[in-house]
């Protein structure tokens, strides 16, 4: 009684540790195969950045434990391609035709605090790794770029935010957060950043699509002007 | 004896926390959430799809902004930059708006290939996935 219900708890624990490997060895096998079956023209529409043919998985998205200590936490794997991501249905058979997130991130510049998409998409569009239309359709066109900075003084001791329109207007249009999210007048935006991670003013984009509001020294990156009060030595 | 007893005593429990253990851990695995894996402001819309009897729509913004600025889709093709906020009819797309404004075969695949767009799992729920960091009553 005592060994066999020891043996059925280990068969049970067994089964279970396995279960994710099972299904990450099983996966991406239907995934190969129809992808070389599927056109070029069906996987990616237009302008494409030269894709990287079946290039090595890197570590961060391969590797069940960690090979230095296999009992060290590892972290899970990120940018797992379309029919692995856990929101596409993997029965599909036109998600294997969907383009993997790796293929493309491989060659980007990465952010340093690796969250969000773990892309830093300024330096990536600045250096030209990715070369996004400004116009629908024309590829030739360029943005409308705006060089202005604006600097504001946090009420706190982290230091002053440079809000650089530089880098926005390369993106996006004057209308899309003017007046609506902020109006365009200095001193008529009031702001915290608890209405920021909630989603408002910045938080609109920056944590959800732009990088995350965790990444604090890309916005608080100033140091303060003022002196500090208190005796002097 | 004592002895014995005690030992029996100090197996039984031991069994017991190796029960709970397992217990414990099969539900852990079950509770992780899957969408954990979703790619950065992957958005799942599903208002009306699988009302329809089709699967939710996944919008990848990685994919589309490595091809387009932000600007493309929320100026020039009237999205609004707040998840829930578009009305999306597959009428519309066919008929060159919204995503048809480029989804017509032209600059991208048309609307005919149902299930590249509409490729996602049974019972999603609509809105911004994969890791988003702001949250909230003022959710845009």
């Amino acid at each position: 009684m005592n060994h066999l219900s020891k043996l059925i708890y280990f068969a049970l624990l067994s089964v279970l540790m396995s279960a994710p490997a099972a299904i990450a060895a099983t996966a991406p096998q239907p995934a190969k195969g129809s992808a070389a079956k599927a056109t070029p023209a069906q996987a990616a529409p237009v302008a494409s950045p030269a894709p990287v043919p079946q290039q090595p998985q890197p570590a961060m998205a391969g590797a069940a434990a960690s090979p230095f200590n296999r009992l060290m936490k590892v972290a899970p794997r990120r940018h797992l391609p379309p029919p692995e991501d856990g929101l596409r249905d993997p029965t599909n058979v036109e998600t294997a035709l969907l383009q993997p997130p790796l293929e493309v991130y491989a060659s980007l510049p990465k952010s340093q605090g690796d969250l969000g998409n773990g892309i830093n998409w300024v330096a990536a569009l600045n250096d030209g790794k990715i070369k996004p239309r400004w116009d629908r359709n024309d590829p030739t066109a360029e943005p409308m770029v705006m060089d202005m900075s604006v600097v504001r003084v946090p009420k706190g001791t982290m230091p002053d935010v440079v809000f650089p329109h530089k880098q926005h207007t390369e993106w996006l249009d004057c209308s899309n957060c003017h007046p609506a999210i902020f109006v365009p007048q200095k001193g008529a935006n009031q702001m915290n950043m608890a209405a920021i991670i909630l989603g408002q003013k910045c938080g609109v984009c920056h944590g959800k699509v732009a990088f995350p509001v965790s990444e604090c020294r890309r916005c608080h990156s100033q140091p303060k002007q003022v002196a500090a009060k208190g005796p002097q030595p | 004896m004592m002895e014995s007893d005690l030992r029996t005593h100090s197996r039984h429990r031991f069994r017991r926390f190796m029960r709970a253990g397992i217990v414990s851990l099969a539900l852990s695995m079950l509770a992780i959430p899957f969408s954990l894996h979703a790619e950065y402001g992957d958005v799942v819309l599903n208002k009306r799809a699988e009302k329809a009897g089709v699967r939710p729509v996944i919008f990848p913004h990685w994919f589309h902004r490595i091809r387009f600025r932000c600007k493309v889709c929320h100026s020039e093709l009237g999205f609004e930059m707040r998840a829930g906020a578009n009305d999306v009819l597959m009428w519309d797309i066919v008929n060159g708006k919204f995503c048809g404004m480029c989804h017509n075969n032209q600059i991208a695949w048309g609307p005919e290939n149902c299930d590249l767009c509409h490729s996602g799992k049974q019972g999603l729920e609509s809105g911004i996935h994969g890791g988003d960091s702001t949250m909230g009553p003022g959710r845009w």
